[in-house]
This record gives structure tokens, C-alpha cells and sequence, in this order.
């Protein structure tokens, strides 16, 4: 009798499967999934619930009879759907997640055990406050470090995200001159390699934007911003460090200018990463900046949300903030809502959203940053930014980075795609890292460095794991030098191939509809 | 440090590899004037998980939660069993933390997911689509009032009286920048909404008329005529649902012609959560789609002809479009649209309509047993799952006793509308199916002790 009936012997290569298809359309663990409409039925319930008693309907002839059409899935069925789902998705539980100006550093599980306690997640926002009082002291706490890392003088909680901090920070500048009669002050100046969000902020607050011009360094040319202070211009948005990953050296000079031509300072606090417990905003003059909570202070991403954007002030903007806010009195902390606005709020801008604001990520971040402290913190902006000048200087000679010759970098790292032969693309190498089992860096942003590509490790990563994911990058930027075609057609190992977004764009195809009303449509 | 995987040996590598003697000269760029010398005082220093989750929980112990005392609040946030396996699947770390799909290839899982949630909220609301979310019911309200503004090009603005008051201050605070005009109104204590006053009130130059449904003290009404009087003018019905589950029970605004549908979804799936994250639904007839802000995925197929799906229409968006964009939104709630989506799938139509149904008995019951105390009265007939009472006293200060003895008894008119005589005994008490008869006989007899 031979041993090793089951493993591997020499003639089980005669049938070398190639590379075609299995009767599921299934690779192993790479597993296909149908919709739900396809899948489920409007029969199927995967929950129990007890009979209703029998009452009188009171809705007034508005019962809903015809079907809608919500197909449902029994739990086994359900579990397996979205475990199946979950597997298609890149994740920083994965690897190294690059995405430059996005912070993707481990979201850590006591987070998400703490947030769940029923005192966090099982109260609703109108209960009366003595029975909420352990929510505010949450809030106030995470006030309390949000305004001391920063050095400003108070902070508004309850924006939503951080482009919705932007508004916030935006409406508080527009208030401001507003209450001194300078409505004449349209414009706001923003460099050109800011994130969109701030331009669609501006304009929707009612502002002009027009740019900053940067210098071959990669910063706001200070000459040409004081050149262009005057009294239409309410002031400036600005991120720091910038989104090259370069710290503004002259930003105290900035906010000094712009101050003394009667404008604010709004900083775009995406950035925050890189000097978290090393350097305090509110030193540098800003008048208002956006926390991504999100992004420095680690709550979950969640596939594009929900985010949190708290807003640190000047004692110059703290009038304006908007409502609601906790406040201690005595003992007691309190809710200022339009009610009591009255006396100390009253130049309050309104309120941006019902309620109080992002609690599930406040308790979360309050979770972190207690588990980090004001040594912790510190360290992840030293290693955020040790992180970052590793990967420079380990690609320089391999990728043009346009600003490695005058300096290190700050969290990210930024390169370009000069000297790609002809036909090869940044997005080909983002595509060539994702069958290296990499999400790809940030591409085409900012706009300023052409082909951008914007590499931010975080302070989470080991350096075993920045190697290899030098190795990768280095691999596939060497690929492209070497005009391997094969990239141009990567990924080849990704659940799907390279997908038509042109099609998607032009026959937009937003809500399933079943084969015959789809027929019946064309 | 538990979360920071760099040992000192590997700092003292890597800084030799980038050629730096100490880490203060890769922060060189930062002025000696601004520089931390050390670890900012008054904070205190890292923590164990254990240390960390004792100060958590202290904090936490200190709130009365809905599951510890009879609990009767709504008012745009409301209280449902969310089965266990929702909340596993939203923590897997595939959802958890990933990113917004820009990467389609490696992103079909969350790219699926928002189609799934898409198609699930347009055939709820009775739209033609739906967007991938909003942050919140609130924000997609003003949003749509913005919208409505670009579509009609007026600028004119009706909100229901019947709209939350808070939907109403966050549309107020918008609209001194974009210059909606905005007509305002308070609700009355009457059985009826004020839908026939809004048919009145619709003129050339009405860019849309904003109700909510079920309104804020509870009522339902028919919408067709409304959105017909709407539509007759060339202005626009916007509808807003603060309690999808109504939607299982009640015909959807989209039947009924609405032209824009916003909503808070966070009764499914998303758990109170002391007011966020939430997750707002947005749907909208089919020629509105170019106009719509927020995320939209779109089905496609990929280079081998397999069915996919992409972030698409992106040229409305703040990251193509930059100061004219539909709107400057970034962000989504994506992981709370996911945890109404799996929800939505356990439950199923069947399921869905049956605790619809279960709500409003529970409710319906409730309302009678209520009725019957001294110096109760039932101000709203027509109902879902949430009715007004109007007591024989203030109803803010008995909220407030209630509290003390342990009881969250709804939410007065009074908190939502202080100052307005009119409405300070007005009472808002929102069944669910997690509301028992024993908590209703016991906030009976409560009312009863502290009306007397």
C-alpha cells in the first residue's frame, strides 16, 4: 500500500486545469453572488415576529396594497449573501491601505465594543437631559481634547462629515463678516491643489473662489496671496499640511496677512495626521478647521461613511458657532438648542442638523484618543510621518517625486508620472498594485503634480509591511518602465476586470428592474 | 503602544534609511516657534484597553437607555429590534473598513451593496431612483429644497407645518446662504395635517411644497391632490419620511405623485444612537436624476462581459465638478445604508408588512388605553405608529417627573416648540413593536397619578 493516498503526485499535472470555467462560475474562495431581487422572494422573511392583536386600523384608507416589491431572505441565506459580498472588498483588515489625504489607519475594536455599550446606543437624542448626562460628558470631553491638541478656543460637534465641517467653518466666516457689515467680502482664495470639497463649499456658501498659486516648492506663494488681499476678500482655505504632504512653513505669516486685511482662515484639517500632538493649529493663527474624525482619529470608514466633522473656532468665530452645543454648568451639563441660545449664543449662524450630531463616532474617538493619549498621539505623528519619508526615499529612484530634493515630506508621500514611457499611465500602475494585493494609492489628486500619485502608509503599519509594499510599488512602476503590456489590461486577478464606466455613465442603470420590465423599457 | 506597530529598533532603521539623525528633522519644515517641545500637559498619557473601558462604561452607566424604562419617544428617531445578525455582518472587516468604492475591482462587495440599497429605497419610497445615501433625514431635506430650487428655477419654498422643527431650522440656517425663501408655519393640535392650507398657498412662483409624512405629531394624509396642485403650477412635491416603517403599511409619497422623496432611515437597521450616525434616504423621479447630490452606483459590465458595478454620474460631484457641484458632499453613510440593507433583506416585504402591522396595533391599542385616563385626550385619529395627546397640563414638566420616576413618556411639544401656548400640552408618544402592554399601563397610570 502506498502512502500519501490523497496528496500530491507527479502525474497529477497531466490534467493541469487551464484557465477556464468551473460550472458555478466560482474560483475556489472566489465567490460569485446574485442580488437579492434575483435571489430572494417576497414570501421569504428571515425575521419571526409574533402575531399583531387585533385592533381597530386607524389609517385612514391609505393602506398600501400593492406590492413593492422588497424581496427577503431567510438568516442563513442572508449571512451567507453578504459574507459572500464582503469577500470582494478590499480592506485595511487586509493590508496597506495607501490612499493618500484618506488616513486609513487600523480602526481599533475596543472602538466599536465601547460604542455599542446600551448607555451609547440605546438613547434616543430628545430624552430629557438628566437622563442623558453621561452622553454630554462624552461630548464634552472629546470637546476638551479636540480644542486643547489644537489651541483654539472652542469647537462646534455636530457637523456631519468633513465636508459638512467645511460648511460649518465656511457659514461661521460668512457670519462673522455678516455681524460686521462686510457683506461686499465674496471671495475666498483657495490653491488649486485643495480637495473639491472646499470650491463646492465655497460656492454653495455663497462665495467666489479663486486660486492660490503655488511655488516649485509645492507651497502657497505667500507674495502672490498678499497681492491679492483686499476688501472683497473674506479670506483664504487652506489645508496643512498641504495635499502634496508638505507642511506650510510660512502659514503664521498667511493667517497674519490675512488677518490684518480683514479676512479669516479657514483650515482644512484632513492633514491632521502628521502633526497630532507636535504642532497646534491654533498657533498658526487659523481661524476654523475641520477634524475628520474619520480620518486622525480612527472610526471606522465603513465603505464611504457615515464620517464626523467637529470644527475647532477662534475665540474670534466662537460666536457663530452653530446649534446645538453641550455645555457644563455647575455640575449639570446642558444642551444650548434654539431655546437657550438667547444670552450667550445669540449670534449663532442656526442649526446645520437635527439633533446633536455624530454620537456613535463620538464615542468611538473618545475610545482612541483615551487609549492613545497625549503620548500616544504624539507618537502616531512621528511615525505617520517617519512611515511616509520611508516610502519616498525608498522609490525616489524609481518614481519622479517632484519635491523629494528639497525636503522630507510630512504623512504622505507624493510622486508623478513623469517619465512613464509612452501609453503607460499612473492608473495603470494603480491598477498592476491590486493584483500585487494592494489597494491602489490616490490618483490624479491633487491636480497641481501631473498623473499624482499620493501615498499615505499611517503610523499603523509595520516596516515588514511597508517592505513589501515598497517591493510591490517598485515592482510595478518598474513594469511600466519597461512598457509591460500586460499592465495596461490589470488587473487580471481582482473579482472583476477593468469595468466600463463610460457606459455606466451613459446609460445610467440605477435600480434593478426585472428582465421583462427591462425589455419592456428599451 | 497596542495600535502602533514600529519597535525602537525599527524607528532607529528607518531613520537611518532616510538619512535623518532624529525624527525633529523630518518635521524641519515646522517653525521653532510653534514646535512642541513634548506631549501637551493636562493630557493624561495612554491607557489599557481596561482602564479605557472602565471610564467608557462609567460615562455610559450614567444615561437611562430606551431598554431599561417604559420608552415612548419618536419624533424623527425611533426604536426597533434590529435582528443579531446585522449587526456581525456590519462589523466584518471587509465593510467595516473599507473604503468608497474609486477602486470598483476590489470594491463590488460595498458597490453591490449600495445598488441592493438603492433599488430597495426607490421601490419603498416609490421612486424611479434612489441615491446611495445622505448623512441624515434632516440634510437630504434642505438638499432636495436645493434641488427643487435648480430644477423649477424658483425660489420659493413651502414647508408643512407638519415638518420636523428641527428639518425646519436646519432648512432656515441654509437657506440665508442660497437664498431659498422659505414660508414656514407651526403645526396646529388639530385631528387633520395641513395639506388643503398648502393646496392654497401654491402660486408661479413655488419652487416645491415640503411635507412630511407621517408629520410630526403623528398624521397621515392622502398626498395625491397635493401633488397634483403642486404639479399643476410647475412646482414640486417633496416628501419627507421620518419612519420608513410606515412605509410597510401606508402608501408610498412616490404613488402619490411626490417628485422628491427624502427620509431618515435610521428606524431600520441603525439603532437610536443618541441621534447619529443616522443614514437619509433620497429618491426622485427619473428625469431628476442628473440634479440629485450624493453617491449613485450604477450596473455595468467589465472586460470579460461579467455584471459589475461603479460609482457613477460622478460629474455632479464635488471631486470632478469642485465649485459646481450638485452639492459638497463627500462622504456618505454607507455602512448605516448597509445596515438598513441587510435588515431590509431579513425582513422582506412579508416581514416588513407584518411589523408594519404590528406597530400600528400596538400603537392603536395604545392610543385607546391612553385616551381612556382623565385628562387625556386624543388630538390625531389617523395614525401610524405615533400620536399626539393633548393633556390637561403642560406636558414638558410631566416629561421631565416621568424621567425621574424611571418612565421616558415621548416628547413633548413643548421641548420641539418652546414658547408656543398654543401647543405646551401637547404630547407625542411613538409604539413600536419593542413597546409592551405592561409599559403602556404603566405610563397610564403614571399620567393618571401626575394629572390628577
Amino acid at each position: 500500500m502506498s502512502i500519501n493516498q490523497s496528496g500530491w503526485r507527479p502525474e497529477m499535472n497531466a490534467g493541469e486545469r487551464s484557465d477556464s470555467a468551473t460550472y458555478t462560475g466560482n474560483r475556489a474562495l472566489m465567490l460569485d453572488e446574485a442580488l437579492i431581487f434575483e435571489i430572494g422572494s417576497l414570501d421569504t422573511t428571515g425575521v419571526d415576529f409574533a402575531e399583531a392583536p387585533k385592533a381597530a386600523s386607524r389609517i385612514g384608507g391609505l393602506a398600501r396594497n400593492k406590492d413593492i416589491g422588497l424581496p427577503g431572505l431567510s438568516e442563513p441565506e442572508a449571512v451567507r449573501h453578504y459574507t459572500r459580498l464582503s469577500r470582494q472588498n478590499y480592506a485595511i483588515d487586509l493590508g496597506l491601505f495607501p490612499l493618500g489625504s484618506c488616513t486609513m489607519k487600523h480602526n481599533p475594536r475596543l472602538n466599536e465594543r465601547m460604542a455599542r455599550l446600551p448607555g451609547f446606543a440605546d438613547v434616543h437624542p430628545l430624552q430629557p437631559v438628566d437622563t442623558v448626562q453621561g452622553a454630554f460628558e462624552v461630548i464634552h470631553q472629546l470637546a476638551h481634547w479636540l480644542v486643547t491638541l489644537t489651541g483654539m478656543h472652542s469647537v462646534a460637534m455636530s457637523p456631519k462629515a468633513g465636508a459638512h465641517g467645511e460648511l460649518c467653518g465656511v457659514l461661521a466666516i460668512r457670519a462673522a463678516l455678516d455681524a460686521k457689515g462686510q457683506q461686499a467680502r465674496k471671495v475666498l482664495l483657495v490653491p488649486e491643489s485643495a480637495h473639491g470639497t472646499n470650491p463646492a463649499t465655497a460656492a454653495f456658501a455663497g462665495f467666489t473662489v479663486e486660486d492660490i498659486p503655488a511655488t516649485e516648492a509645492g507651497r502657497v506663494d505667500l507674495e502672490a496671496l498678499k497681492a491679492r488681499l483686499g476688501p472683497d476678500v473674506a479670506g483664504v482655505m487652506i489645508t496643512n499640511p498641504n495635499t502634496c504632504g508638505l507642511f506650510e512653513p510660512d502659514m503664521k505669516a498667511i493667517s497674519d496677512a490675512v488677518h490684518e486685511a480683514g479676512g479669516y482662515v479657514y483650515c482644512d484639517g484632513a492633514n491632521f495626521n502628521a502633526i497630532v500632538g507636535r504642532v497646534r493649529p491654533g498657533d498658526l493663527g487659523i481661524d476654523a478647521m475641520h477634524i475628520n474624525l474619520h480620518k486622525t482619529f480612527s472610526t471606522p470608514h465603513g465603505g464611504g461613511g457615515p464620517g464626523s466633522g467637529p470644527v475647532v473656532l477662534s475665540e474670534a468665530l466662537a460666536p457663530y458657532a452653530p446649534l446645538p452645543f453641550v455645555e457644563k454648568q455647575g455640575d449639570q451639563f446642558v444642551l444650548v438648542e434654539e431655546e437657550t441660545a438667547g444670552e450667550h449664543h445669540a449670534e449663532s449662524f442656526g442649526r446645520m442638523v437635527s439633533f446633536h450630531g455624530q454620537m456613535g463616532m463620538f464615542t468611538r474617538a473618545l475610545t482612541y484618543i483615551l487609549s492613545h493619549g497625549a503620548d500616544g498621539l504624539r507618537q502616531v505623528a512621528e511615525d505617520s510621518v517617519l512611515n511616509a519619508n520611508y516610502v519616498l526615499r525608498a522609490l525616489e529612484d524609481v518614481l519622479d517625486a517632484p519635491f523629494a530634493r528639497s525636503g522630507p515630506c510630512m504623512h504622505e508621500a507624493i510622486f508623478s508620472d513623469k517619465g512613464l514611457p509612452e501609453g503607460f499611465s499612473t492608473l495603470d500602475i494603480a491598477k498592476g498594485l491590486i493584483d500585487e494585493g494592494f489597494h491602489p494609492m490616490t490618483v490624479y489628486f491633487p491636480l497641481v503634480v501631473h498623473g499624482a500619485m499620493l501615498v499615505e502608509p499611517t503610523e499603523t503599519e509595520s516596516k515588514a509591511a511597508l517592505d513589501q509594499f515598497i517591493g510591490a510599488f517598485r515592482s510595478v512602476a518598474q513594469r511600466a518602465k519597461a512598457g509591460d503590456t500586460a499592465l495596461k489590461s490589470a488587473p487580471h486577478f481582482a473579482p472583476r476586470r477593468r469595468l466600463d464606466e463610460t457606459q455606466a455613465a451613459r446609460k445610467p442603470v440605477l435600480v434593478w428592474k426585472e428582465p421583462a420590465q427591462a425589455e419592456a423599457a428599451e | 503602544m497596542r495600535y502602533l506597530p514600529l519597535t525602537p529598533n525599527d524607528r532607529q532603521a528607518m531613520l537611518a534609511a532616510v538619512g535623518a539623525a532624529a525624527i525633529d528633522d523630518l518635521f524641519v519644515d515646522v517653525p521653532e516657534s510653534v514646535r512642541l517641545s513634548g506631549p501637551i500637559a493636562g493630557l493624561p498619557p495612554h491607557a489599557s484597553e481596561l482602564a479605557v473601558e472602565r471610564h467608557m462604561t462609567a460615562l455610559a452607566r450614567k444615561n437611562l437607555s430606551a431598554g431599561e424604562a417604559p420608552f415612548f419617544l419618536g419624533c424623527g428617531a425611533y426604536r426597533h429590534h434590529v435582528p443579531a445578525s446585522v449587526d456581525h455582518i456590519i462589523q466584518r472587516g471587509e465593510f467595516l473598513t473599507a473604503y468608497t468604492p474609486y477602486q470598483p475591482e476590489i470594491a463590488q462587495g460595498t458597490l453591490q451593496v449600495m445598488f441592493e440599497f438603492q433599488t430597495q429605497v426607490a421601490r419603498l419610497l416609490g421612486t424611479d431612483v434612489a441615491n446611495a445615501s445622505m448623512y441624515d433625514g434632516s440634510t437630504a431635506c434642505w438638499e432636495a429644497i436645493g434641488m427643487a430650487r435648480r430644477i423649477t428655477r424658483r425660489a420659493k419654498a413651502i414647508l408643512s407645518g407638519g415638518l420636523h422643527p428641527h428639518y425646519v431650522s436646519v432648512a432656515n440656517t441654509m437657506a440665508k446662504y442660497t437664498g431659498d425663501q422659505l414660508v414656514t408655519a407651526l403645526p396646529e393640535l388639530t385631528a387633520e395635517p395641513d395639506t388643503d392650507k398648502l393646496i392654497g398657498m401654491i402660486d408661479d412662483e413655488t419652487s416645491c411644497v415640503v411635507v412630511q409624512y407621517p408629520d410630526i405629531l403623528g398624521r397621515i394624509s392622502d398626498l395625491s391632490d397635493l401633488a397634483a396642485a403642486c404639479q399643476a403650477k410647475k412646482a414640486l412635491l417633496v416628501a419627507v419620511v421620518t419612519e420608513p416603517v410606515a412605509l410597510g403599511a401606508i402608501k408610498s409619497p412616490g404613488e402619490m405623485g411626490a417628485d422628491i422623496v427624502v427620509g431618515e432611515g435610521q428606524s431600520i437597521g441603525v439603532g437610536l444612537q443618541f441621534g447619529g450616525p443616522y443614514v437619509g434616504l433620497f429618491g426622485c423621479k427619473e428625469k431628476y436624476v442628473r440634479q440629485m447630490p450624493g453617491r449613485l452606483c450604477g450596473e455595468t459590465v467589465d472586460a470579460e462581459g461579467k455584471r459589475g458595478f461603479v460609482l457613477t454620474l460622478s460629474t455632479r460631484e464635488q471631486h470632478i465638478r469642485r465649485e459646481k457641484a450638485t452639492s459638497n458632499i463627500c462622504t456618505s453613510s454607507v455602512l448605516c445604508a448597509l445596515a438598513w440593507s441587510i435588515h431590509m433583506t431579513l425582513l422582506g416585504e412579508k416581514g416588513l408588512r407584518q411589523l408594519a402591522a404590528l406597530n400600528h396595533a400596538g400603537a392603536s391599542a395604545a392610543a385607546d388605553r391612553l385616551a381612556k385616563v382623565p385628562g387625556v385626550e386624543l388630538v390625531t385619529p389617523v395614525f401610524f405608529n405615533e400620536f399626539t395627546l393633548k393633556l390637561s397640563k403642560e406636558a414638558r414638566p410631566i416629561v421631565r417627573e416621568l424621567a425621574d420616576k424611571g418612565i421616558l413618556a415621548g416628547v413633548s411639544l413643548g421641548r420641539l416648540y418652546p414658547g408656543e401656548d398654543a401647543l405646551e400640552n401637547g404630547l407625542v408618544v411613538a409604539v413600536t413593536e419593542t413597546t409592551t402592554a405592561e409599559d403602556v399601563e404603566t405610563l397610564a397610570a403614571a399620567l393618571q397619578e401626575v394629572l390628577a
